[in-house]
């Protein structure tokens, strides 16, 4: 790991020392949680609580509770479960892809980044599984032998999809915890709580900081980079070949797995900063996790934005240029039939909204940067929406053209979702550094050898 | 107490000393140090003279059996075990299989690499290791480094160790040593207890579940529904039949009642429908091969195969038969006569009709005339008869 980062800005402000590093990140976990954390954790889990009461519902009395029906079969529970996954795109971005990049700004936000991954999954993991409509019999969408002798469907994109997101899932926590075992081990040294410390000793494995184990631990960081940088890729790309395999007008389209992967990266992003925003001030990171990371994510969520943005554009192109009727029915009915509302609510928020971010004065302004990453969350959701509704409530037969509407059980599920989410952040914020202790020690001012080591001589 | 020294250890204050205090360590010779620091310091490698990481070997194997695990799996399943054709694709469709390939691929690498650095590269979890809860740990774990001389290395010496260290600065020394007694905390009374009750909730639970709870509702309700079961009563009406009489006067479809049932000769309304095409007269033989010739005999002769259990029945070529209609030779299939029952419920109508014709059939090639021969060579071209 030779990197020369000597001509950088600094990744942390403040000058601070790497005692003091530690001190701001580890303050959380020393003391006891304020009336605020118990405020946000009980609306949190309140929300969290409907979800659970629609869910058992839909268990008790079968998912005819929820809006699905003919002719939209994939409704509101796929909607969600491509936005949860989208969602979770970021982290592994942050921490794989901006790690090969040798983007030493990543170090501040990509621990907090990475857990938003991994909640966003296990979110984005319910939906799939309880729209078969008896979950527990998930079991049956493994390769496993048994006594009917039958096997997954190999050559399906929703099998495909199981292997991607389970595999996500599992090298995200991984690579996760890998980050946070040498943290577990300064949390260890500096405790002096005997629980805490037998936890934190269970969990850093009996990691000692030691020169000829960090070594390997940068050579497998990087390989699990490596990695995780297809994975991510490949993940959203996967999501996309279920909609992009079909024969439907409106789905079978070959822009579909860049689009979706541009896509998954802007509402990352956009969550990512709606988070961060809150956390930096909370917990007083704002010299670790500074205005000019925020600048630089803007940034992503103005360059993905206009992705997104082609891809629309670039749909209606070819609906005209096949000359396929049906394709150009499709895409003619969702800007202007019954569901223009949603496209262009999808439109406004995802591509024309994020355009204030060429200035910079709006990069680095706290309220806007809100009010936009808000808009793309609820945008990126709409563009789901879109893609999923519109191509199935008017079909080839007109007769069983229909309207979906959610019921109140599909909004409870997703409000449950949110609560999910958010309640695991902030369990999160008050158990484990949101910061990486050790990679933010690394960059900071004078971390490293001034000549390098020795190894020019 | 005799404590066993494991090493000794000097702490440092910047970057910049620990890499000439790891290059001074190594060029003296040691083999059992180590550098401590809160985060990897650039050049510490190379200051140590530390091979390059063989960890990659681990990546690679296990990358490439996970390729090859999917792909045979895949292979044997969907090739050998249950070929199916699935959207026209062959049983060994390869660009359908590279999704999984790839994932089980990342996913096996990434596991190999990580429980491999773990466990064979750091032989972790090490949480006994001595230099745990020593100043010097809690020191380096911060923001200091640190060099230790371990007490196995060949050239170590307990006074030459200390010189040596003092010679590069260090803030402070410090002997580390072995714990008194070791200790085994796997084997403690309460860790035992506390293996025992998880292996005793988790096996309770996971019998519970797969064995009681899976059968209750509502995850019966799939085998539970209100619907008539065969052998069983039904639940929805009190009388426990599934089914229902129809309303009085109802008509099921192509079932129009007869409306000369039990008369004697209605026959004159009664037209026959059916031309005695081939296809009909195929239908009407085989008709009457079922259900009329046990007793009238293959070729209506009267000759019963039932071996004299019933009355022997008229043959159809008597003359009286010959001069009924063809409504009255419906009318008594449908109807009966004498012994014979109706055969309404088991012939249908259409087939009734095409057993009129059959029998027409028979009664006129029993009964045919020279002349008729002739006609039937004009017709099939066969003059040997003239």
């Amino acid at each position: 790991m030779n990197i020369d980062y000597s001509q950088e800005a600094p990744a942390i402000a403040g000058r601070l020392s790497l005692a003091e590093i530690e001190e701001l990140v580890a303050r959380p976990l020393d003391t006891k949680p304020d009336r605020k954390y118990f405020i946000a954790l009980s609306i949190s889990g309140s929300l969290l609580l409907i979800g659970a009461v629609c869910l058992a519902f839909s268990f008790y009395y079968g998912i005819g509770l929820w809006g699905n029906n003919q002719p939209v079969g994939w409704a509101v529970p796929i909607v969600n479960f491509v936005f949860w996954v989208g969602i979770g795109h970021a982290g592994t971005l942050i921490s794989a892809i901006l790690f090969l990049l040798r983007q030493k700004w990543r170090t501040g936000i990509a621990r907090f980044a990475e857990a938003m991954t991994i909640f966003a999954v296990m979110c984005a993991g319910i939906f799939p599984v309880i729209h078969t409509g008896r979950p527990w019999l998930a079991g049956y969408l493994l390769p496993y032998p048994n006594q009917h002798s039958l096997w997954v469907n190999f050559t399906s994109p929703l099998l495909w999809d199981v292997f991607a997101v389970s595999t996500y899932f599992t090298v995200s926590l991984v690579f996760w915890y890998i980050g946070l075992i040498p943290d577990f081990a300064t949390l260890r040294d500096r405790t002096t709580s005997k629980i805490k410390k037998t936890i934190y000793s269970l969990f850093s494995l009996g990691w000692r900081h030691s020169s000829r184990h960090w070594q390997h631990y940068e050579k497998a960081y990087m390989l699990l980079a490596g990695f995780a940088t297809p994975l991510v890729l490949s993940v959203h790309t996967i999501v996309s070949f279920d909609f992009a395999v079909s024969i439907l007008p409106g789905w079978h389209t070959t822009i579909f797995p860049p689009y979706f992967v541009a896509g998954a990266i802007f509402s990352g992003f956009a969550m990512v900063v709606t988070v961060l925003v809150f956390v930096r001030k909370i917990f007083n990171l704002e010299n670790i996790i500074t205005m000019d990371h925020l600048e630089k994510m803007n940034k992503v969520i103005l360059a993905t934005g206009m992705m997104v943005g082609y891809a629309y554009g670039m749909e209606f192109f070819i609906a005209w240029y096949s000359g396929v009727q049906a394709e150009q029915f499709v895409f003619i009915n969702r800007a202007f039939g019954p569901y223009a509302w949603a496209y262009w609510i999808m439109v406004s928020c995802n591509v024309i909204f994020p355009q204030l971010f060429w200035f910079r004065k709006f990069r680095r302004s706290i309220p806007v940067m809100i009010v936009i990453v808000i808009l793309v969350n609820v945008g990126m959701w709409f563009e789901r929406f879109v893609i999923t509704v519109t191509s199935l409530h008017r079909d080839f037969l007109p007769s069983s053209w229909a309207y979906y509407t959610p019921t109140i059980f599909d909004m409870g599920i997703l409000l449950g979702s949110f609560g999910l989410f958010f309640t695991l952040v902030i369990l999160f914020t008050k158990s484990l550094p949101v910061v990486s202790i050790s990679e933010v020690k690394a960059v900071a001012e004078g971390a490293q050898p001034t000549h390098h080591g020795g190894h020019h001589e | 107490m005799n404590k066993r020294l494991f090493g000794i250890a000097a702490l440092f204050k910047t970057p910049d000393e620990i890499i000439r205090a790891a290059k001074k360590t190594a060029e003296a010779g040691y083999q059992k140090y180590d550098v401590h620091s809160p985060y990897p310091v650039h050049g510490i490698d190379r200051a140590m003279k530390l091979k390059p990481s063989k960890l990659g070997f681990i990546t690679l194997v296990f990358g490439l059996t996970g390729s090859a695990l999917a792909l045979l799996l895949m292979y044997w399943t969907m090739s050998v075990d249950y070929p199916m054709i699935i959207g026209g694709k062959p049983f060994f469709a390869l660009p359908a299989f590279i999704p999984v390939t790839f994932e089980v691929t990342v996913l096996l690498a990434t596991l190999a690499t990580v429980i491999g650095m773990i466990t064979f590269f750091f032989r972790f979890p090490e949480n006994d290791h001595p230099l745990h809860d020593t100043e010097y740990m809690k020191k380096v774990s911060r923001d200091h480094f640190g060099v230790v001389i371990e007490a196995s290395d060949k050239h170590f010496d307990e006074s030459k160790v200390r010189e040596f260290l003092n010679s590069l600065h260090p803030i402070s020394l410090e002997e580390i040593y072995y714990s008194e007694k070791e200790t085994y905390p796997v084997l403690e009374p309460k860790f035992v207890t506390l293996l025992i009750l998880v292996a005793l909730v988790t096996s309770g639970v996971t019998y519970f579940s797969l064995n009681k709870l899976l059968y209750m509702q509502p995850f019966t309700w799939m085998m539970e529904q209100p619907k008539l079961n065969p052998q069983q009563p039904s639940t929805l009406f009190a009388d426990g039949f599934g089914m229902r009489t129809p309303v009085q006067g109802t008509v099921a479809r192509g079932f129009l009642p007869y409306p000369y049932m039990g008369q004697n000769n209605p026959t004159e309304v009664l037209q026959n429908p059916f031309l005695p095409t081939k296809e009909n007269l195929k239908l009407g033989e085989a008709k009457y091969l079922t259900f009329c010739s046990p007793c009238h005999g293959n070729f209506g002769d009267g000759d019963s195969r039932l071996r004299g259990q019933f009355p022997n029945p008229p043959s159809l070529h008597s003359s009286r038969a010959r001069e009924f209609s063809d409504g009255m030779i419906y009318h008594i299939i449908t109807n009966g006569q004498n012994i014979m029952p109706s055969y309404a419920s088991q012939i249908t109508r259409e087939e009734r009709w095409a057993i009129v014709n059959y029998i027409r059939v028979l009664q006129r090639a029993k009964n045919a005339k020279s002349s008729d021969l002739q006609v039937v060579n004009k017709e099939t071209g066969n003059n040997a008869s003239n």
